[in-house]
């Protein structure tokens, strides 16, 4: 039951970033192009996330707990240190460059352009790196 | 961009949002594609959700392929070296930042946490700047 709603979730996921344009690097580098030609779907996009998430996260952490699980799982750090500000700024020189954060860049896999498969090894890598 | 490609983006967001509340609400889970990812390297204990939840952001953008008829995947943004170095600065720092767009961007924003706000307002201006610099600058 939890592994088919973490299929339907991701299905959900993919479907989303693919509908809204996040699948298309052109798309969101356009976005993060604010001096040329400015492309504000990834605005739209992210516009539409939160909202969804802002309203369900308040309904669903009305409960208990979750439907399938002992309890929430959220992240227990509360300090913006270091690691998350040098973090965050690599991942974004890193998006910048190719127009790919972790989410669209696995769900474009499936049309197989070797960049695609390339970044992803790439990033596999570098998240274990940052892990150990 | 014409109003019909901003409701679609809209409604692309409301997708996305929908995935994260579904996940929380299942499983208590943060729709975080690079922890989702990480937990897989090497394999948690509970790989098995994670590989489920990988399999449907596979199939995600077939769908709409299919409900759209065209192809939604564009084509790779930059050559090969620059594909790998950027693979390997996305892949570190969300590892070192402890989230990426959705994780951070979406569901930490969403609980107004002030840490995925600081990270969210870092990576965008990162992104941005190194646009400015490969597109203005260098190109």
């Amino acid at each position: 039951m939890g592994l088919m709603l973490a299929l339907a979730a991701g299905l959900l996921f993919g479907a989303g970033l693919a509908l809204g344009g996040m699948t298309d690097p052109a798309v969101v580098l356009g976005f993060l192009d604010v001096a040329g030609a400015w492309n504000p779907a990834l605005a739209f996009v992210m516009g539409g996330a939160l909202a969804v998430t802002f309203v369900g996260y308040r309904l669903v952490f009305r409960r208990a707990r979750p439907l399938l699980a002992d309890a929430f799982a959220l992240p227990r750090t509360h300090a913006v240190d270091a690691h998350l500000l040098g973090g965050a700024a690599l991942f974004g020189a890193g998006w910048g460059l190719a127009g790919y954060c972790p989410g669209p860049a696995i769900a474009s896999l499936p049309a197989a352009h070797l960049g695609t498969a390339a970044f992803v090894l790439a990033m596999l890598a570098g998240l274990a790196l940052a892990r150990r | 961009m014409f109003p019909v490609l901003w409701l679609q983006a809209l409604l692309g967001g409301a997708l996305i949002g929908g995935a994260a509340v579904l996940l929380m609400l299942g499983l208590g889970r943060i729709a975080g594609i690079s922890g989702i990812v990480g937990g897989l390297l090497p394999p948690a204990a509970d790989w098995r959700w994670r590989a489920c939840f990988i399999a449907g952001l596979l199939a995600g953008p077939a769908v709409v392929g299919f409900a759209l008829g065209r192809e939604p995947i564009g084509m790779p943004a930059a050559g090969l070296p620059v594909l790998v170095a950027a693979g390997l600065l996305v892949g570190f720092g969300t590892g070192l930042g402890s989230g990426c767009t959705s994780g951070h961007g979406v569901c930490g924003l969403a609980r107004l946490s002030p840490r995925s706000i600081a990270a969210t307002a870092v990576f965008m201006l990162a992104g941005g700047a190194t646009v400015f610099v490969v597109r203005h600058l260098v190109g």
